[in-house]
């Protein structure tokens, strides 16, 4: 057997071993009468198509082109974002944050996977890793240049750490040469990265 | 509890790796395991706080060799053991071989499905007034529970500024052990990175965790 074919054996006894168990566990759940797998499928369906950064997208891009809606939003952002039609999905105590040329802000679960889901989906394996975690909150900077992202030596930075229920999402700047553009061009600009606060929005003509 | 979850400023676990195109699951089976977490904390089998107190209490070393929801899965299957949801012989066999516990919300059937959508609820009452006012200069105790808490160690006896007041909420210490929710005011503490880290440390960043009052002195 080569070097090659014998690691893919190993690789795949070790995925199908976590594989067994998973499934065992949701037999037996279910043989329990605790769940139904229908509503399991339910759920993975809904994450899957329901839930993501769109939703968020749409919040900041309204914020840009809204006045009143952007005061309300960072007076109370579920009380505001719950007003909204489109994007009633939201759980309490989510706290929305400005950058400004002053103050870059940044968010991070250093103890776990604290995340605004409702507004970006299930976070990236990145933000639920330990590189992340571990240094966000004291060298963000050397975070940001593992994104390509480089920030005025003397603007203030500041790290959230989600260390409770209450969620938080950045409101990012809004980027130049977008004067007139409609809300809905606008969320096309809006990454998820800019509303964590590793990057930045998309700028006219820029990269996609 | 000190454990190596708690991990803000922590060294040596080099580059953060972002994957272009990530999907939302790597293997089928993560999302099982999200969708069981899920469905079993909505049928009242365990809460938010005891579940990552069963993540946290992973040894060390399949802590941090797990990949994310491996870790889910570990603390879900034996959660659910302790719990008395399971036995060990049933988790051997792959099948039910005892009566099933009952769940406080029941059966998580289809009709549960939009209700988890939203995150649940964990404002309270006050059960007293808020001790801190905006503005406050607080200090972080230096407490080491072996038990869950939401205070990393990076903050434990620095001194902040109390910037939010959230409320009262579920207090996650006492939830997780279920000794009750004792609701606690809950705020943002806002530090100056220099006060954490020291002269070397980023003289333009500044840190805030969301404390509940009995991780805060008056400083």
């Amino acid at each position: 057997m080569s070097e090659h074919h014998h690691d893919h054996d190993h690789d795949h006894s070790e995925l199908s071993e976590t594989e067994l168990r998973v499934r065992a566990l949701e037999t037996i759940l279910t043989e329990k009468g605790y769940v139904e797998p229908a509503a399991l499928d339910a759920i993975i369906q809904a994450y899957e198509t329901k839930i993501g950064p769109h939703n968020g997208a749409r919040v900041v891009a309204k914020a840009w082109t809204d006045p009143a809606f952007k005061k309300a939003l960072l007076e109370d952002g579920s009380k505001a974002i719950g007003t909204l039609g489109h994007v009633s999905r939201v759980g309490d105590h989510l706290v929305v944050v400005e950058n400004t040329p002053e103050r870059h802000n940044m968010v991070v679960c250093t103890l776990c996977s604290c995340y605004p889901w409702e507004m970006l989906g299930l976070p990236p394996v990145w933000y639920k890793a330990a590189p992340y975690r571990s240094r966000a909150v004291k060298d963000p900077r050397g975070v940001l240049a593992d994104f390509d992202v480089t920030l005025p030596k003397d603007m203030e930075i500041r790290v959230w750490d989600s260390t409770a229920e209450t969620r938080f999402l950045v409101l990012p700047m809004r980027p130049e040469g977008t004067e007139g553009w409609s809300e809905e061009q606008l969320a096309e600009l809006v990454t998820r990265d800019s509303m964590i606060g590793t990057g930045f929005p998309r700028t006219p003509g820029g990269p996609s | 509890m000190n454990g190596v979850h708690d991990m803000g400023g922590m060294d040596g676990f080099g580059k953060v790796e972002p994957e272009p195109n990530e999907p939302m699951f790597h293997e089928e089976w993560e999302s099982r395991v999200l969708a069981m977490v899920r469905a079993m904390g909505a049928a009242g089998a365990f809460n938010i706080d005891t579940s990552r107190f069963y993540r946290e209490t992973l040894p060390p070393h399949v802590y941090l060799s797990s990949s994310y929801y491996k870790k889910w899965f570990l603390g879900l299957e034996e959660m659910l053991i302790e719990k008395g949801y399971l036995t060990r012989e049933e988790v051997a066999a792959g099948h039910a071989m005892q009566p099933a516990k009952a769940l406080k919300h029941g059966k998580f059937d289809l009709g549960q499905v939009e209700r988890i959508l939203v995150r649940g609820k964990f404002a309270r009452p006050a059960p007293a007034p808020a001790k801190f006012n905006i503005g406050n200069r607080v200090r972080a105790r230096n407490i080491h529970p072996t038990t869950h808490t939401r205070l990393p160690r990076y903050v434990r006896g620095h001194v902040g500024v109390v910037e939010l007041n959230h409320g009262c909420h579920v207090f996650p210490d006492t939830a997780a052990i279920e000794l009750g929710e004792s609701p606690q005011w809950l705020y943002t503490v806002v530090f100056e990175g220099r006060d954490l880290w020291g002269e070397d440390g980023d003289p333009t960043l500044k840190v805030s965790i969301d404390a509940f009052e009995p991780y805060l002195d008056p400083a």
